[in-house]
């Protein structure tokens, strides 16, 4: 394959980075925002290119004579070589989920940036301040998190990581007046690079047993009575398997150092994707521009954890142990953000706790994926569901995000009624809510249905518990459909107009996505993508007896949710009542932030900073400053040295010499 | 006689007939297209840095009956120097077409020629005569470009300082290597290796000193450096940018030949410790005055005395990596400093102020240098992601790898020296950007050349880290220079 698309795929975002950096302020607001869209828009093109070459050329470099899928690495360039196995490299990798990621990031990307030409604005069509510097951090972002998802080996991963963190950082504080935003981006910050401490820890363990950094050595490992998985690299897949299977490693607290490796990598993974207890950051990060929540905190960056264990998924296999940690933290984390989703009254913190929930689910669909589960069904599903979700939770921020721009306010207490006046968003909305909760025929019942097939396949615990959250994921959607676009007429403020639909730029992508939404599903996606790149055909997995149940679930609480909030009535306040205590806990999010506070305020700050800070202030401080007064003392002292007198300079010139003999001759010989 | 001996000259010949183009140029040219000059000479210094690029002839040969060598790690310094002989040279243009320097100028760009040359064949030297014929070369001109000003009295102060520590460091060279030659009978540093191999003596021992203290005054190593200040503030700002880069850089170079190829089997019996206490004596000193300084020129002068003693750590490796790591410094080393030139000299050229009081607000008047001179200091104190960190990382790398515990501590004492550079070089950044007082530098335009010379250094000072093939390159350059390797397993 030829080099130049891939590398233009990264360079031209880090170009309009830097081009609408540096000289952003000097062009006009609209310059700026029609340079971020076209750059954009060719990475979508050529990104689309790659990946349909990819799947459908059927080139001897990306799919092999017996049907399976390859990894392709398209360059591989030695950046800084330390020692001989020490080696970092940048590149770019393409294999089926690279390919998809890269559909995905693209297109929700173009939408967004499409999008915000329009929403970056107010009603008076004045562009907001900063708008350049907007789609600056825009064209980063997606430049971060395109070089994540084609990283070869997991440092440059891990680099890139770090960027996307450090754009997702610079956007939700966009708005720096506001303290609120800047407490946001800040905790976001805090959090995850907490985890990333986890899970570089990880990376440098797991490096250092296995020797190398490179993806496509560490997951070639052949698993036991299965066909190799991207065959490569042979002599170090053996060493790999060899270190795994021999528990060559040491033990460290009972398990060994590399269940501990990829469980610390997967701690990484829990903070990009918000899995409890590290979830915390994701609903507070809805104080950045809504376009950037659509991109970012529901689409690409948040499902990173998702990718990278996808992308480690063969060694996960050889540690079941990790993945059981997996399914039990994202079914958790499933149960506890739809509950909460349940009573929020903010519309885009129920729509972040739902995307909370639904990477939950995909973590658990990665959890229970075994090869001899429906041929690892889980993998597939959860890759699917990522597909799906980001397209259908990026049309539901940027509806909310119409509707925040027409009405002013976050809060859905104040919406009620709009149907008739936005018809487009009310449309387009409820084919999200529709394709969230899992109807037939729309995207989401079908990625939806593979994760609890594959979930049923495993244990029926889990199936079960899953399919509880299904109903609850209808529920608290269509709850806030009917809030928003029902319940009762909508009072036109005094001296206000009445609320009204978008401009195109705003409504197009919403009616692409919603298009993609209602056609997805039938994108035959195990063709595409599965855990060992042999195509399969996941209908022949399709269970009519699962999909019925997660149906009737699915309508039952749609039915629910018509029954409490369709029209204005007193059930969900009698609700309220019957039920205080859990509505409160639900409300609050269980305390969670509380509780992080008081660690953080009282235990940390208290009882270890403080005394840190005393040693810090007199022990450290003292003996630098102290340092500093010798330093100064000593250039006081030698000052004499220099005169400026060329005699003396000859006479310290020759007794230098004279000494340097001297002193040699009696200490050596 | 085989004249392809000469083929093996290349780069020398190349530079002496740009020397004699430069000569009939300036003195037969009506006086219309003198202005022209130092372009010339620039574009002609292009063509032999570009020609020495070229693998033209035998890559590794001795000619001469063995007095004069080249292998590809020699034509690599070259190179180097080259390209930042090109930066000097482009640098010095608005000054060398200034009045008061119209009547020297094809004088300063002769000399400067002539001084190259002079360290090309320090550089491929393999006898001793040859040897002392660069090192004078490189020199004795050198005091007549410190002395160009004429009209100012600190320069000639400075050409008189200069020229009686360079006549006494040759004095006392030449009888270190008369102590030599009665030693081992022989000048070639083939002979004298085999001769003294294990032989160590008195005589040897204070030979060496004065070997390296002869070489040390070039590089300034204290406490043979006491000249380096005065010469640096007095000469003009070109001479000085040129005197602590290309100067340093090739003697450095030809000091680590000396020490490996003449001295290497004295290594651990020897001339490590004495490097061992110069080291830390040149780093620590050196920092300590340049705390002090006010005057920018003076500032740098320190500043390149603490750098010398850093690049001396690629010596006292004693292996392939400090080798190499060594040549990587001196090329950001090349960049880095010449960027705090060019800027210092676009604003003396234009407004004659050069003491860090007066780039106090700098920031708001001359945003452009500003930038251009903190990347400059954040280079030299080694700051990531600039050039300069990798430099100090794989000097630093390559002293570590020599394996001794005392090399360790060597290594620490150089870091923290590192942190007490950062504070100076920081306190410019800070003049210039976070001091409230009103700049008494008003906004200016830089000539062309000067702007020209800058966007190269700060580019190098950018990519030169980031992009890695230029370490890697040169790293596989000394990992295969046998006749060097050689001595170090000897």
């Amino acid at each position: 394959m030829d080099i130049t698309l891939p590398l233009l795929i990264l360079a031209i975002p880090l170009a309009m980075f830097l081009i609408l950096g540096l000289f952003g302020m000097k062009m006009s607001h609209k310059l700026a925002g029609v340079l971020g869209c076209l750059g954009m828009g060719t990475v979508l093109v050529l990104s689309y290119y790659t990946a349909f070459t990819y799947f459908f050329s059927g080139a001897p470099e990306f799919i092999n004579a017996a049907n399976e899928r390859l990894q392709y690495l398209v360059f591989d360039q030695t950046w800084l070589q330390f020692t001989d196995k020490l080696v970092i490299k940048l590149g770019f990798l393409l294999d089926p989920i690279s390919a998809m990621m890269l559909v995905v990031i693209t297109t929700i990307s173009f939408m967004v940036h499409l999008y915000s030409m329009g929403y970056m604005r107010d009603h008076h069509g004045v562009y907001e301040h900063g708008f350049q510097r907007f789609y600056a951090f825009l064209s980063l972002f997606s430049f971060s998190m395109l070089g994540l998802v084609v990283a070869p080996n997991i440092f440059q991963m891990y680099i890139f990581w770090e960027l996307v963190g450090a754009s997702s950082y610079l956007l939700i504080g966009f708005y720096y007046t506001k303290a609120s935003a800047v407490s946001a981006s800040k905790k976001a910050f805090i959090v995850t690079r907490f985890a990333d401490l986890g899970f570089l820890i990880g990376i440098l363990v797991l490096s250092f047993y296995t020797g190398t950094f490179n993806f496509t050595e560490l997951t070639s490992i052949p698993v036991e009575g299965m066909a190799d998985v991207f065959q490569v690299n042979e002599g170090t897949a053996e060493t790999v398997r060899s270190i795994f299977q021999n528990s060559a490693a040491p033990t460290f607290m009972g398990a060994s150092v590399l269940t501990w490796a990829l469980v610390l990598i997967f701690m990484g993974g829990m903070g990009k994707s918000a899995m409890m207890p590290l979830h915390i950051w994701l609903p507070d990060a809805m104080e950045g521009p809504t376009p950037v929540s659509a991109l970012i905190h529901a689409a690409t960056m948040v499902v990173a954890g998702v990718y990278l264990v996808a992308r480690l998924f063969p060694l996960y296999l050889m540690e079941e142990s990790a993945l059981v940690i997996i399914t039990v933290v994202g079914a958790i984390t499933a149960f506890y953000a739809a509950m909460v989703a349940c009573t929020q009254i903010d519309i885009k913190r129920v729509l972040a706790f739902s995307t909370i929930s639904q990477i939950a689910f995909m973590m658990v669909s990665l959890g229970v994926a075994r090869p001899e589960i429906h041929e690892g069904l889980g993998y597939m599903a959860s890759m699917f569901h990522l597909f799906t979700h980001a397209m259908f939770k990026a049309l539901l921020f940027l509806g909310a995000g119409a509707l925040i721009h027409a009405i002013g306010s976050n809060d859905y207490t104040e919406m009620h009624g709009l149907r008739k006046y936005m018809p487009i968003t009310h449309w387009t909305f409820l084919i999200g809510c529709l394709a969230i909760a899992g109807i037939i025929p729309f995207s989401g019942f079908f990625s939806k249905d593979e994760i609890l097939s594959a979930c049923a396949g495993y244990d029926w615990v889990a199936y079960l518990w899953m399919s509880l959250v299904a109903g609850m994921t209808a529920f608290y959607m269509f709850r806030l459909y009917f809030l928003i676009f029902w319940w009762k007429e909508h009072k036109v403020k005094e001296g206000h107009h009445a609320p009204h639909d978008q401009p195109w730029v705003m409504s197009l992508p919403l009616i692409i996505l919603a298009a993609i939404s209602c056609v997805a599903g039938f994108i035959p996606f195990g063709k595409l993508v599965s855990w060992n790149g042999i195509s399969y055909d996941f209908m022949a997995h399709f269970d009519w007896s699962v999909a019925g149940v997660s149906l009737t679930i699915a309508v039952l609480g749609i039915a629910l949710a018509w029954k409490m909030y369709c029209k204005e009535n007193s059930l969900p306040q009698k609700f309220k009542n019957a039920v205080p205590a859990l509505w409160d806990w639900c409300f609050h999010r269980f305390y969670w932030d509380e509780l992080y506070m008081f660690i953080t305020h009282r235990i940390i700050f208290g009882c270890i900073c403080r005394p840190l800070a005393w040693f810090d202030r007199n022990i450290i401080d003292g003996t630098m400053d102290s340092f500093a007064t010798v330093t100064n003392k000593a250039s006081e002292a030698i000052k004499p040295l220099q005169s400026g007198q060329i005699q003396m300079y000859v006479w310290y010139y020759l007794v230098g010499a004279l000494a340097l003999g001297v002193i040699t001759v009696l200490c050596l010989i | 006689m085989d004249y392809s001996q000469f083929l093996a000259m290349k780069q020398e010949i190349a530079l002496l007939i740009v020397f004699l183009l430069v000569f009939l140029y300036d003195t037969f040219m009506p006086k219309g297209s003198q202005k022209t000059l130092p372009w010339f000479t620039v574009i002609m210094m292009a063509a032999v840095t570009v020609a020495g690029f070229f693998p033209w002839g035998q890559q590794s040969i001795t000619a001469f009956a063995g007095m004069y060598e080249t292998t590809p790690i020699i034509v690599a310094i070259k190179n180097i120097l080259n390209v930042g002989m090109i930066i000097v040279l482009i640098q010095s243009i608005k000054w060398a077409n200034s009045t008061d320097m119209i009547m020297r100028r094809g004088e300063f760009y002769e000399l400067i020629l002539v001084t190259l040359f002079g360290m090309y064949l320090m550089i491929s030297a393999r006898h001793f005569l040859l040897f002392v014929i660069g090192l004078e070369c490189a020199s004795l001109p050198l005091a007549a470009m410190v002395a160009l000003d004429k009209n100012r009295y600190e320069s000639h102060e400075a050409a008189v300082k200069y020229i009686l520590t360079a006549v006494f460091s040759s004095a006392i060279f030449m009888m270190g290597l008369s102590f030599v030659y009665a030693l081992s009978g022989s000048l070639y540093f083939q002979d004298i290796y085999f001769a003294l191999t294990n032989k160590l003596s008195v005589m040897l021992v204070v030979a060496l000193a004065f070997v390296i203290s002869g070489v040390g005054f070039k590089l300034s190593i204290v406490p043979f450096h006491l000249w380096t200040a005065d010469v640096y503030q007095g000469a003009p700002t070109s001479v000085t940018s040129y005197l602590s880069v290309i100067s340093k850089g090739a003697t450095a170079f030809a000091f680590l030949v000396i020490l490996t190829q003449v001295f290497g089997s004295f290594y651990s019996k020897a001339w490590e410790w004495m490097l061992y206490a110069l080291i830390i004596l040149t780093i620590t000193i050196g920092n300590l005055f340049a705390i002090r300084q006010r005057n920018m020129k003076r500032f740098l002068a320190f500043s390149s005395i603490s750098q010398a003693g850093y690049i001396m750590l690629g010596v006292i490796a004693f292996n392939a990596m400090g080798l190499a790591a060594m040549m990587y410094y001196i090329l950001v080393y090349i960049f880095s400093n010449l960027a705090a030139f060019g800027v210092i000299g676009a604003i003396e050229n234009a407004t004659g102020k050069v003491s860090m009081d007066d780039y106090k607000g700098l920031y708001k008047t001359n945003p452009r240098l500003s930038v251009a001179m903190m990347l400059a200091m954040f280079s030299l104190a080694g700051i990531p992601p600039f050039a300069g960190f990798f430099s100090k990382f794989f000097i630093f790398t390559g002293a570590i790898n020599q394996g001794s515990v005392a090399i360790y501590v060597l290594v620490l004492i150089a870091l923290i020296n590192t942190i007490i550079s950062l504070y100076y070089y920081l306190l410019v950044v800070k003049a210039m950007f976070i001091s409230e007082d009103e700049c008494v530098i008003p906004n200016f335009k830089s000539a062309f050349s000067e702007r020209l010379g800058l966007w190269i250094t700060v580019a190098g000072i950018l990519f030169l880290g980031i992009v890695s093939c230029f370490y890697s390159s040169l790293l596989n350059l000394s990992e295969e220079a046998p006749q060097m390797l050689m001595y170090f397993v000897g």
